[in-house]
């Protein structure tokens, strides 16, 4: 073996052990949610299920008690969807117009006004939860998912700007100048020119929409009522409300349904999210 | 009625003055071409009188209308773009027709008017191609294609040959020349080349901060310019521009230039002018003659003084170059291919004084 090659292997290895290390919780909870909880309190953690069982997560879906609600998940993860989906859509096809007006219809103050958006993102959400708590209370959307899906729009407006500005300000204005000349207005360009080729973009905004809102906690516990918790909310419940014997399994069972989501978009969607970050760095 | 009429057209941002005072008016069917360096406002005078930009002050009247405050899509203007600006996402055939769909004409007008301009254009076989697909000269004809399917007014052209390289940018110019001849249309273009400038115009503007130099034919242009800036614009070789000194002599002028390691030269202009002590003597390379004892050109110089001494020779085909220096300056001349000139040897020189422009050493205006 040359020194190349064993330079090869020992790298290989150094990431298959992190790779590896990464991977264990998700490991431990797979493997914990599959076994009984007697399994559970004789064999050790890391060992595979002697008996594979399905019955925490369907207890984890439709049976477990959060607070004193014992539905499982699956109202709230409901709750986690029609807050999600809007959110996602309404912060994604704002942010698209927004970023829009930004990169090709300067304006007196654009540049004050992106700033400021763009501060927007670095606001901690702590600062807000009260102004917050107030304007909802004000706006009647208190306790609702209304509510809730109005805070993710407002918060995810910033992000969603910043992308798809970032990315038409890539594309030549001698292209909205043509489509002037042509007669089109502002939003038949919008329409026809820039949305048919945005996918890679409008995918970046989705996933990452998606994947903050869904796992949103702090908004979700501020901002909920009884009936509108969203998933997240529902998870701590289940993990904190359970007396006597704590059930990991389905604990585990219930984390990992609440992360599915996100996990399923990335994976269906990943690949265009990389190409969405770098296009704009690079030409063509 | 012109066509195109410019009044006293301002354009600032801020307090920076992008354009002074433009007047320009054109007849239908005349080519009128905007040439300058970059940064002298053509584009930006171009974009105004699209509508793009919105000007400080005058009027821009189009067809008699007064366009003045009116947008872009209702100045009855197409416009073909450096870039091409082709829409990426659409096929050929949707580019050529977004316009006319955009303004709700009927699909069988569509097609009709694309079927034409795609055959006038030899575009058919890439109407179902996207852009990405095309070549730079191809999607150039598509860019056209989508100016002539409107059939406007005026046609604005900003520098539509400068992405091309330079065989595809002389056989373009051709094809353009001879639209212009087939349609009759009338259109305005921008180019930093003065030799397109030349070969496509009826009518020449030409640029320098924001200013107008000088407006007229392209000969009045090349022949008479109106001052130095012009003289050493226009032409390819430029100008020669020599300085030299001036006095009346019975009814002739005589014309002094310093000769390096000799006598001054001095040559005689027939004709009494009416010219200050110093001037700048412009004279194009190809009216600078070999002086042969039988063609006696007005001004050829006087005896042996004619001979002055050669820097260097450069046969380009047709021509030979050759450069000296006379009055300070490198001054080239355009003389036959055949000609026995050789470097580092003196060889006798005649100007044609009939073509030679006078200019003021201060300002730089013409002064004959």
């Amino acid at each position: 073996m040359t020194s190349k090659t064993m330079l090869r292997a020992g790298l290989y290895l150094i990431l298959i052990l992190f790779a590896l290390f990464y991977l264990m919780p998700l490991f431990v909870m797979l493997t914990t949610s599959l076994k009984s909880l007697e399994e559970i309190r004789t064999g050790s953690l890391l060992a595979l299920p002697r008996d594979i069982t399905f019955a925490p997560w369907v207890e984890a879906w439709s049976t477990a008690c959060a607070g004193t609600q014992c539905e499982g998940l699956r109202p709230f993860f409901w709750n986690s969807v029609l807050m999600a989906v809007p959110a996602v859509m309404i912060s994604t096809v704002v942010g698209a117009l927004n970023g829009y007006v930004f990169a090709q219809w300067r304006f007196r103050g654009a540049n004050l006004f992106f700033a400021m958006i763009l501060f927007g993102c670095f606001i901690p959400f702590q600062v807000v939860l009260l102004p917050m708590a107030q304007m909802l209370g004000l706006m009647g959307l208190a306790g609702s998912i209304p509510g809730l899906i109005f805070v993710h729009v407002i918060y995810g407006l910033g992000f969603t700007t910043l992308f798809f500005r970032n990315y038409y300000v890539t594309i030549p204005q001698e292209l909205v100048r043509a489509a002037k000349v042509d007669g089109a207005g502002f939003f038949r360009i919008f329409w026809s020119i820039f949305l048919p080729i945005s996918l890679p973009i409008i995918t970046v905004s989705v996933i990452w929409q998606f994947t903050q809102i869904w796992n949103d906690f702090l908004f979700g516990v501020s901002f909920s009522g009884a009936g509108s918790q969203p998933v997240t909310v529902a998870l701590n419940n289940i993990v904190n409300s359970t007396t006597g014997v704590k059930a990991y399994n389905v604990d585990m069972a219930a984390a990992i349904i609440a992360a599915l989501p996100t996990l399923l978009v990335y994976v269906v969607a990943g690949k265009y999210f990389i190409r969405g970050l770098t296009a704009g760095s690079v030409k063509g | 009625m012109p066509i195109l009429e410019i009044d006293h057209l301002q354009k600032s941002y801020g307090e920076t003055h992008i354009l002074h005072d433009i007047n320009i008016s054109i007849e239908e069917g005349d080519f009128l071409v905007l040439v300058g360096p970059s940064g002298c406002g053509k584009s930006t005078l171009l974009n105004c009188i699209a509508g793009l930009e919105p000007i400080s002050g005058g009027n821009v009247s189009i067809a008699g209308r007064n366009v003045t405050g009116v947008s872009p899509k209702d100045r009855d203007i197409a416009m073909v773009f450096q870039s091409y600006a082709l829409y990426p996402t659409m096929s050929v055939a949707k580019n050529i027709t977004f316009g006319m769909k955009v303004r709700g004409v009927d699909k069988a007008t569509q097609d009709k008017k694309l079927a034409q301009v795609a055959s006038q254009l030899q575009i058919e076989p890439l109407l179902h191609r996207k852009p990405g697909q095309l070549s730079g000269g191809q999607r150039q004809r598509v860019a056209m294609g989508r100016a002539l399917v409107r059939d406007p007014k005026l046609f604005l052209f900003d520098e539509p040959l400068s992405n091309l390289d330079a065989k595809l940018r002389v056989s373009m110019r051709t094809e353009i020349k001879k639209l212009h001849q087939d349609l009759n249309a009338s259109i305005v273009y921008v180019t930093h080349d003065q030799i397109e400038a030349m070969t496509l115009a009826t009518k020449i503007v030409v640029m320098k901060g924001g200013v107008i130099q000088q407006i007229g034919t392209p000969a009045e242009i090349y022949n008479r310019p109106a001052n130095m800036f012009v003289a050493d614009f226009m032409g390819s070789p430029a100008m020669n521009l020599i300085p030299a000194k001036v006095r009346a002599e019975g009814g002739q002028t005589r014309i002094q230039i310093e000769r390096p390691g000799d006598a001054p030269l001095v040559i005689t202009d027939p004709v009494a002018r009416n010219l200050p002590a110093d001037i700048i003597l412009g004279v194009r390379p190809e009216d600078i003659h070999e002086a042969t004892g039988n063609a006696h050109l007005p001004g050829t110089a006087e005896g042996a003084g004619g001979d002055v001494m050669i820097d260097i020779v450069e046969p380009a085909g047709a021509d030979t170059f050759a450069v000296t220096q006379l009055g300070g300056k490198a001054v080239t001349a355009r003389l036959r291919a055949e000609s026995a000139v050789k470097a580092r040897q003196p060889f006798p020189l005649a100007f044609d004084l009939s073509k030679v422009s006078y200019f003021s050493p201060s300002d730089g205006e013409r002064l004959n």
